[in-house]
């Protein structure tokens, strides 16, 4: 349902994006991985329409809705307007659609979302994504700043979104682990290029990533050891 | 006492203007960040466009709302000149409504003329604590007061006042749900012709307006404006009417002509009492 197509965008002579080609399927749930600089925020930024790619191209088939890194809240506003706003391109918004998902966002729809803490603000913004009844959710960091517990909340809303709604998913995560847990299919980025793609579990065991993602904390473990 | 409560109720009614023009100066604001200086000018156009469709015979109620329409289409053409160039940076935004203000004022002089122009309102006089007090300046203050609420009420509870106000939070989010956020700006210069308008078609009936009036109009809605921290319409209520108390007390019993340096001697001491909360808002 999503297809990029040798996809290249720049910020002024920067190329920040160079050649990417990336294709997710109905109701598949996609890791993007990379190094910071890598350009999957910019990846994500250009699938929601934010950015103009220089060349390539992004065909949807159907909606996309963004979760934004950080959260983005309108924070003076009430969880409900802030719900109800990210049906904004819709006409038909229904906040009990987005209770049934996420029932926690019911018992604080009244609360300013900015005096609420980041979990319940990612939630916030998760529940404001899929006002727009997306068929595509595109979430940047799920798991910045938040603790584990809470991000494994996340994680198991995000399965049972995908398993009963059958919205397609494409997760930008720094924290790899979780991205592969979430995820049957990864893609790894690295400066604008996608160096590597396919099974979440194949490329877990692959030397190339494990060397990337793992080898820092490995070797800091035996350094530690040593001491 | 009676001389006291006629100066009262005239500041009440002038400021209920400056509260209306600088309440269009916030909402523009709060959305695209520009101080639309043009704010004045609109209030003067509202003024003789009513003086003109009320002598066309155009009856009352219809006249004025056919002018305060007529004002909002202009700002969201002012909207379209000073920010419809996407990344236009607020700052240029400014210059560009000060240019436009000046073109008002030559197409005022060639339209309507130099000379001060009073439409006709509400006629006779109402006793106010034993004060002879003119029914036009009593409706002002009530029709201020109903714009207010509705502006409240607008931004509360009606989708494209959230949107707005949306905008006006984030506008990177507001993108991200879909809201164009130059559009937005758009409505928000409409908004603002319309309250300035309005101003106008309230306030000529009983203060005479002519072309060089925007300058004082603008003055006295921007300081209101700055006084609610150029985020708040509540407290540019406050500001206004108090800001036209005291130019009216001033002006009966010190000198009338020193009424435009006591807005701007108040917007100064103002800006300075309320620099550091300026600073925190704008760090939000």
């Amino acid at each position: 349902m999503l297809h990029i197509s040798d996809l290249v965008v720049r910020y002024g002579s920067a190329v920040a994006l160079d050649g990417v080609s990336l294709d997710v399927g109905r109701g598949e749930m996609v890791a993007l991985v990379g190094p910071n600089g890598a350009g999957k925020s910019t990846l994500i930024n250009t699938i929601s329409g934010l950015l103009k790619p220089a060349s390539g191209s992004v065909a949807v088939e159907g909606t996309v809705a963004q979760v934004p890194e950080g959260r983005q809240m309108f924070p003076d506003m009430s969880v409900e307007d802030n719900l109800l706003l990210g049906g904004w391109s819709i006409r038909n918004r229904q906040l009990d659609e987005v209770f049934d998902l996420l029932p926690d966002l019911a018992g604080m729809r009244r609360r300013k979302a900015g005096r609420l803490s980041g979990g319940q603000q990612q939630m916030v913004a998760i529940g404001r994504a899929l006002m727009a009844r997306p068929d595509l959710l595109a979430i940047d960091e799920l798991s910045l700043g938040l603790a584990p517990i809470v991000v494994d909340e996340l994680a198991e809303h995000l399965r049972y979104l995908n398993s009963e709604r059958g919205t397609a998913v494409l997760l930008v995560e720094q924290e790899v682990t979780l991205a592969f847990d979430l995820c049957a299919r990864a893609c790894v980025l690295e400066a604008g290029r996608v160096v590597v793609t396919g099974p979440s579990a194949e490329l877990a065991e692959s030397d190339a990533v494990h060397k990337a993602y793992f080898g820092d904390l490995a070797e800091l473990a035996e350094v530690e050891a040593l001491r | 006492m009676s001389e006291f409560v006629t100066y009262l109720v005239t500041g009440i009614a002038l400021g209920s203007s400056f509260a209306l023009i600088g309440s269009g100066f916030v909402v523009v604001h709060r959305v695209t960040r520009v101080v639309n200086f043009a704010q004045g000018s609109l209030a003067v156009l509202g003024a003789m466009l009513s003086a003109s469709l009320l002598a066309g015979r155009l009856p009352h109620v219809v006249g004025e709302a056919v002018t305060v329409l007529v004002c909002g289409v202009v700002g969201v053409l002012v909207g379209v000149i000073a920010i419809g160039r996407r990344g236009t940076p607020p700052l240029i935004s400014l210059i560009v409504t000060l240019g436009v203000s000046m073109l008002f004022s030559a197409a005022i002089i060639w339209l309507w003329g130099q000379d001060p122009v009073s439409p006709p309102g509400l006629d006779g006089f109402a006793t106010v604590f034993g004060a002879e007090v003119e029914r036009q300046r009593l409706l002002v203050l009530v029709v201020t007061l109903v714009a207010f609420a509705a502006l409240s009420l607008f931004f509360s509870r009606t989708y494209v006042g959230k949107a707005l106000t949306a905008s006006a939070s984030n506008p990177y989010a507001a993108r991200l749900v879909g809201i164009d956020v130059r559009r937005m700006g758009l409505v928000a210069f409409g908004l603002s012709g319309i309250l300035g308008g309005l101003a106008g078609v309230l306030l000529a009936p009983s203060n005479a307006l002519s072309f060089y009036s925007d300058l004082p109009m603008a003055l006295g809605g921007f300081a209101a404006a700055v006084f609610g921290g150029l985020v708040s319409p509540l407290r540019t209520l406050v500001g206004g009417l108090g800001l036209g108390v005291a130019g009216q007390l001033t002006a009966g019993y010190l000198n009338g002509s020193y009424q435009t340096e006591v807005a701007l001697l108040l917007m100064l001491v103002i800006m300075i009492a309320r620099s550091r909360s300026f600073a925190h808002e704008e760090a939000k």
